[in-house]
């Protein structure tokens, strides 16, 4: 039996989920379509889209439906950027340095070829935004677009939501929220946002959410648009959503979506407390275990499921290999290139080093978490830190190789 | 064994690999990520470490059923191999960057991490055999198939690693029976192509890569008398025996072609002269390693290879004062320092040394 800690990758699919998704691929229809088959397809699309709405407390008109997150946070960046430097011809775009790469990568394509300027803002040792550099970045005078994590996908520490969206709000920016890993695992009030910033066309405008994170079937994600913000389209065709995004509609993806998201909110407070205390658990056992230990974002919220920790003198992915071996899935944290770990640019944003970043390690808890694995992660981790520390940091130069003979031997 | 099965994506590691499963041992597949700017896709059979050969190996993994990550040594790929042949070309002499990384990448650096993480060996696709000999150690020996034949490559290897090392493929008579059994077994890779020239020269092209990074700068092209024959861009360009590229405007008085006999980089000369003088009567060399066992004594009969695909050439070995000297029966032809020597006993390898001299077996005034 695996111990599946990584469900900030991906979190078993809840089995109402798969029921409601099943139950709508039976059916024949497009969405588009005006025959009786067609508006059966509707009417399981546009009653998910209300669920859905319900969870995020937004109107549904509000909810547009994508492939998953990383299509959202394009179109929500994209989007936003585009419309607003036709209007204003403003091309600076806000961003902390800590976010995701769905957002990095975006940014960086904007920058080479739609002459965005990106203004960085740095992050504290917990990966929290410097809010005081926020609040000149966004109020600088040429921001088109500014976004934001709800919550660090690596380190899981929340991000002060309310009060970005409120600085953006005085600057008179459209912001964009990343909660595709905090949607369903912390209280998310779109509208409830958009009051507390106070205004209709600035501040929080736009939210990127993806079903897998919380149970819902990988494939699947949605932007929240709110009415009045302007956002160009990424792609174009049948002027489906509001026509910001067209394409034959998947009804079933919805489906499981909304069942999964009315889940997640209906339990969050009970499962995140049940999934804290066992976090809270591991992390004071593996304290006691390896002292070396430096757990990030202790010092910050956190997201109930989250352990991220620095393992000095290790590299992470020899601890994520002997883990494994052990049926331990777990992770670096950070992004993969061709199944490469890349060193962390959170780990580095918080100022830690280069060691550090190649250090580090990723646990997350869900919903099928249990004692027994917080048990078996405790027994296990401690050997495989010790072993991974006598392999140590592959960066490291070492001089004639230990397994040589070396000259004349 | 807990073996770590080291697969580029080519049919070689996944044969290999294949067969460590079927031997019973606990195999884990790993892909060494030796570049970070590898291009997505393969083209032809050149380069290697592009994303789809490292799909390729997860590929074959799958196939196998065996567990499979990816090793990132770029950076120690770059400073211990790439940097080391750039300046070696830099100091005229002529290295072999696959031996470098069997050096200090894969036989150094990966079983060193493969042996910390609890693995007993390293499993690659080399045609080679290792058995123990008569007196019960560890020895290398050529692979039956004499054409993929890599024993000279593994030369650098020494007692310590050659004993947590497999080489499943070292006695199959033919490449194309490996093709046959990655065909048999369902591995997509076995009709892909080979993978030649140096993996981080794309393109082949070594001279223009190398000018590239070394820059260009004019010196004289000279013949064994000191008399300015030509002139060139770079000397790191040119490699001892070659003949191509010279463009020489003085024809030679007996109007026979000329080869480079020598790369001077301090004075950024080339030296030129005529075939015969390419001969090499002894090669000596400091830096060399003992493959098992090593002689028994300081003066003996071996073969010496100075290339990868050079055939071998019965010598005499002279092991003195730390120098390594070995004098060949016939002369061989286009030595460069920098070069390895490996030395054989019939099909067994002793050792290897990186040549630092070379004496001609035409003096200057013949």
């Amino acid at each position: 039996m695996v111990v599946y800690l990584d469900h900030a990758a991906t979190t078993p699919l809840r089995p109402e989920a798969r029921e409601a998704w099943l139950a709508a691929a039976e059916g024949v229809g497009n969405a588009s379509s005006i025959h009786g088959a067609g508006q059966s397809a509707r009417r399981v699309l546009e009653d998910a889209r209300e669920r859905l709405a319900a969870a995020l407390d937004c109107d549904p008109v509000e909810v547009v439906f994508t492939s998953g997150g990383t299509e959202s946070v394009n179109l929500g960046i994209t989007g936003l950027y585009r419309a607003r430097r036709e209007t204003t011809g403003q091309t600076a775009i806000v961003a902390p340095v800590a976010e995701h790469h769905a957002t990095l990568d975006t940014l960086g394509w904007l920058s080479a070829h739609e002459v965005a300027d990106l203004e960085w803002v740095p992050v504290d040792r917990d990966a929290v935004v410097d809010l005081r550099a926020w609040e000149g970045a966004v109020g600088g005078g040429d921001a088109a677009v500014a976004t934001l994590l709800a919550a660090n996908n690596e380190v899981g520490t929340l991000q002060p939501v309310v009060a970005a969206s409120a600085l953006c709000v005085e600057a008179g920016v459209p912001l964009h929220v990343d909660a595709v890993g905090a949607f369903g695992h912390i209280p998310l009030s779109f509208r409830a946002l958009r009051t507390a910033s106070g205004s209709r066309s600035a501040g929080l405008v736009a939210m990127s959410i993806a079903a897998h994170k919380l149970g819902g079937p990988i494939g699947v994600g949605a932007l929240v648009v709110a009415r009045e913000a302007r956002v160009e389209p990424l792609l174009h065709g049948g002027g489906q959503q509001r026509g910001l995004r067209a394409g034959t509609q998947d009804a079933a993806g919805a489906a499981a979506f909304a069942v999964a998201a009315e889940l997640a909110v209906a339990e969050l407070e009970s499962e995140s407390a049940r999934i804290a205390d066992l976090r809270d658990r591991l992390e004071a056992g593996l304290r006691a275990r390896i002292p070396q230990m430096r757990v990030s974002g202790a010092a910050a919220e956190r997201l109930a499921g989250h352990f991220h920790a620095i393992f000095p003198g290790a590299q992470g992915d020899s601890m994520l290999l002997l883990l494994d071996a052990a049926g331990i899935a777990v992770s670096t944290g950070s992004a993969c290139q061709a199944g490469v770990p890349e060193p962390s640019h959170v780990v580095r944003a918080m100022g830690l080093g280069d060691d550090a970043a190649r250090s580090a390690l990723r646990l997350t808890l869900g919903r099928t978490t249990t004692d027994a694995d917080v048990d078996a992660v405790i027994a296990a981790l401690p050997g495989a830190y010790e072993r991974a520390h006598t392999a140590g940091l592959s960066s490291r130069r070492v001089g004639a190789p230990r397994l040589g003979g070396g000259a004349g031997s | 064994m807990r073996v770590l099965a080291a697969m580029s994506g080519g049919v070689d590691s996944a044969v290999a690999a294949a067969r460590a499963v079927d031997a019973g041992h606990e195999v884990v597949g790993v892909h060494l990520a030796l570049s970070r700017a590898g291009g997505t896709l393969r083209a032809g059979s050149r380069g290697c470490c592009t994303i789809e050969d490292a799909m390729d190996a997860r590929r074959a993994a799958d196939r196998l059923g065996i567990p499979f990550y990816v090793w990132d040594f770029s950076e120690r790929f770059r400073d211990d191999v790439i940097e080391d042949f750039v300046a070696e070309y830099s100091a005229g002499r002529t290295p072999n960057p696959c031996m470098r990384c069997n050096e200090r990448i894969k036989f150094a650096a990966v079983l060193e991490k493969a042996i910390d993480l609890g693995f007993d060996a390293v499993c690659t696709g080399h045609y080679a055999i290792l058995r123990e000999g008569d007196s019960g150690s560890l020895e290398l020996h050529r692979a039956s198939d004499a054409a993929k034949d890599q024993s000279y490559v593994l030369g650098v290897l020494t007692t310590d690693q050659l004993a947590h090392t497999l080489f499943p493929l070292g006695e199959t008579p033919s490449k194309a029976l490996v093709r046959a059994e990655a065909e048999a077994r369902g591995l997509t890779v076995a009709h892909k192509p080979d993978s030649h020239d140096i993996c981080f020269i794309p393109d082949g092209d070594t001279r223009g890569w190398l000018a590239e990074r070394v820059g260009t700068a004019q010196g004289d092209i000279v013949d064994r008398s000191g008399t300015v024959v030509g002139s060139h861009e770079g000397a790191h360009a040119f490699t001892v025996g070659q003949r191509r590229g010279l463009a020489l405007g003085v024809p030679a008085a007996d109007g026979k072609p000329r080869f480079v006999l020598e790369v001077r980089p301090v004075s950024n000369t080339v030296v030129v002269g005529p075939k015969d003088a390419l001969a090499i009567a002894e090669i000596a060399g400091e830096r060399f390693t003992w493959a098992g066992a090593a002689p028994t004594s300081d003066d003996f009969a071996c073969h010496v290879q100075i290339r990868a695909h050079a055939d071998p050439v019965p010598a005499r070995a002279v092991l003195a004062g730390g120098l390594v000297t070995v004098t060949p029966e016939t002369p061989l032809d286009g030595v460069a320092p920098g070069q390895t020597a490996v030395l054989y006993d019939g099909t067994r390898v002793l050792g290897q040394f990186t040549i630092d001299r070379t004496v001609s077996a035409v003096p200057v005034d013949a």
